[in-house]
């Protein structure tokens, strides 16, 4: 399997006054190409901070964050905006949909960071739904959506550019079990058949389980457990 | 979708809010547009004044009379080039409320010293030939259908003549036009003689004499010498250049240049205010949403010109329906006012500056939001959440 990030002496610091809090530190870690992995650990522990790391909107105290060769602690703030509308797709716990756009425009926003003309835009916009399985909502703005239908948009507009790797902070955080088991259903077909490598940040366990890979951070520590 | 998509969705995501906003600027520029078109009518003599022009009245005021006599003995004063005399007629066409600025002058020396009415030679020839002609600008021509060989009445509101009538016959014989756009042609003039003769009371007397000075260096010489020519007399005068002379008269009026002006300026303060704090809050309201179209991989620059477009876009929407309905109502009112303020309608110079005012005030309403949300760290945003 070939590496698609490599993170070396990876550190993030906050100095408040003359007090440091490490969040990590010396972090060493490789995720592959395809590798699905979910990421559990306790609050504060740094989670969200390593997936900002990961999709370039944080930068790291010290240490490397290398995707594909690209050395993204690096990149200048107009490198890394176009860097991450090319690689990275983000899910988010509350969805974070424009409330005055449909969901197929919701779904059509990171399109207009390429130089797609507007009938291939539809197409594109159509398809993402349709993998999610939302096609039949496109008109409907996010207040006439239920919470998994809403987080349906989110994954549709995550994938609608054809991100390599997709960064979900709790993306079931908000749903309840069964709504939240199609989505993980949905993040799985998408590992599974488009290849999409996932990091997932998540508190519930059950949602680990659908990870190839399941790592517990705690302490600026990772714990690899096996998938079950 | 494009980004004006997203803009426009952004300015009405709240209606209500959007369409107070939209009321706001659309009031302040109706204001703006409709006093501008008023006030323009009533400067156009001001700025259109010679500055080698002289106005002598009688000091008084500019309504009271003076001796024809002196119209005479004013052309012995040093440095001036023409004198010519005019009064006022008050006329009317067939009913009052058609009221008709009409003033009886001395032809030849008028038309000198007023070069830029421009009237076709043989008419200029006729004019002076012809004791009852009446010449008449362009735009009244037009008002009321004249052509020339027209014959019409024109009654005065002021004057009788020797029979007890009122009413004056005039041959249409002479169109005047101005050289420039904004020179009025709305107002006409006859032989002061043909006025003067058939006069029952007041002969022999004029209104004003406008004198044109070789020089307007020396303007303030030849008005103290005028003036001193006539001092300690009946009718001592009071001469000053056209242009101050408009001015003093507007100034009659009310100062109205004073009081348009912080009319529009508290209309526009307000807005300003009224505006740019609820693109503040607007724009405050929805960092969370900056942060994820930054995340997305909008550019900052793009990001701030979305937000100022807004505003601007805001802007733009109030500022032409304001000035649409301004103009509506002064096209509307210009019919209806024709006899008092002719000339009346919306001026090129007002809706240019309606234009600049649309786009400054987007801009400066819109400047601080889009700055801030251009400077927004996303993680700062998401962190706050
Ligand atoms: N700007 C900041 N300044 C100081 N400390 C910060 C800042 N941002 C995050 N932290 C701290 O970094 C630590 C890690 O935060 P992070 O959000 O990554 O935790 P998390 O593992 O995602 O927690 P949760 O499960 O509650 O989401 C926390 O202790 C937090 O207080
Ligand atoms: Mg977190």
């Amino acid at each position: 399997m070939t590496a698609l990030y490599t993170l070396t002496d990876l550190s993030k610091k906050y100095t408040r006054g003359k007090e440091t809090l490490t969040i990590f530190e010396e972090l060493n870690m490789t995720i592959d190409q395809g590798d699905f992995i979910s990421i559990m650990g306790p609050s504060g522990s740094g989670k969200t901070t390593l997936l900002n790391l990961l999709g370039g909107i944080d930068r790291p105290s010290s240490g490397a964050v290398d995707c594909e060769g690209v050395r993204v602690d690096k990149l200048s703030e107009g490198k890394l905006a176009k860097w991450r509308s090319a690689h990275v797709g983000f899910i988010f716990q509350f969805y974070n949909l424009m409330p005055m756009l449909s969901a197929a425009q919701n779904v059509e926003l990171p399109l207009l960071l390429t130089s797609l003309s507007s009938k291939e835009r539809k197409k594109r916009v159509e398809t993402a739904l349709d993998i999610v399985g939302i096609l039949d909502r496109k008109g409907h703005r996010p207040a006439q959506l239920s919470g998994g239908q809403q987080q349906r948009v989110g994954i549709a507009r995550a994938v609608v550019a054809d991100p390599k790797v997709l960064l979900c902070d709790e993306p079931t955080g908000d749903l309840d079990r069964a709504t939240a088991d199609e989505v993980l259903e949905t993040l799985q077909l998408l590992n599974r058949e488009l290849n999409k490598t996932i990091v997932m940040v998540t508190h519930d366990p059950a949602a680990a389980g659908y990870a190839s890979r399941q790592l517990h951070l705690d302490k600026g520590r990772f714990v690899e457990r096996e998938a079950v | 979708m494009n980004d004006l998509t997203i803009i426009r969705k952004n300015l009405f995501r709240k209606k209500l809010r959007a369409i107070l906003l939209t009321l706001s600027i659309m009031i302040a520029f109706l204001i703006y547009g409709a006093l501008g078109a008023f006030y323009n009518v009533w400067t156009a003599g001001v700025d259109m004044a010679a500055a080698n022009r002289l106005i002598t009245v009688n000091r008084i005021n500019f309504t009271v009379d003076m001796p024809i006599a002196y119209f005479s003995r004013i052309q012995s004063v040093e440095g001036i080039e023409n004198v010519s005399h005019a009064n006022w007629f008050g006329g009317y066409y067939q009913e009052p409320r058609n009221f008709i600025q009409t003033f009886a002058i001395s032809p030849e020396a008028y038309l000198e010293s007023y070069p830029e009415l421009v009237i076709p030679p043989e008419q200029r020839a006729d004019f002076i030939a012809d004791r009852t002609c009446l010449l008449v600008g362009v735009d009244l021509a037009a008002q009321y259908g004249w052509e020339v060989g027209d014959r019409i009445p024109l009654n005065s509101n002021i004057w009788q003549q020797d029979d007890g009538t009122s009413d004056w016959d005039f041959n249409i014989c002479a169109l005047f036009d101005g050289d420039e756009e904004e020179i009025p042609a709305n107002y006409a003039m006859f032989h002061y003689e043909y006025y003067n003769e058939s006069l029952a009371f007041n002969r022999d007397r004029i209104g004003w004499m406008v004198v044109n000075t070789t020089d307007p260096d020396l303007n303030d010489q030849v008005a103290r010498d005028i003036d001193a020519l006539f001092a300690n007399s009946s009718a001592e005068t009071e001469t000053t250049t056209e242009a101050a002379f408009s001015r003093a008269f507007l100034e009659q009026v009310g100062n109205i240049a004073m009081i348009l002006l912080s009319v529009i300026g508290a209309a526009f303060a307000t807005i300003l205010m009224i505006v740019g704090t609820t693109m503040v809050m607007a724009i405050n309201e929805r960092t969370q949403e900056i942060a994820v179209m930054k995340t997305l991989g909008f550019p900052a620059p793009r990001i701030f010109r979305m937000v100022l477009s807004e505003s601007i876009l805001l802007s733009f929407v109030g500022g032409l329906l304001g000035l649409g309905l301004a103009t509506l109502i002064v096209e509307g009112a210009s019919s209806a006012l024709a006899g008092f303020l002719p000339g009346l309608s919306m001026p090129m110079d007002v809706v240019l500056t309606a234009f600049g005012l649309m786009l400054g005030l987007g801009l400066l309403t819109g400047l601080g939001p889009a700055l801030s949300a251009q400077r927004l760290s996303i993680i700062e945003a998401f962190n706050k959440h």
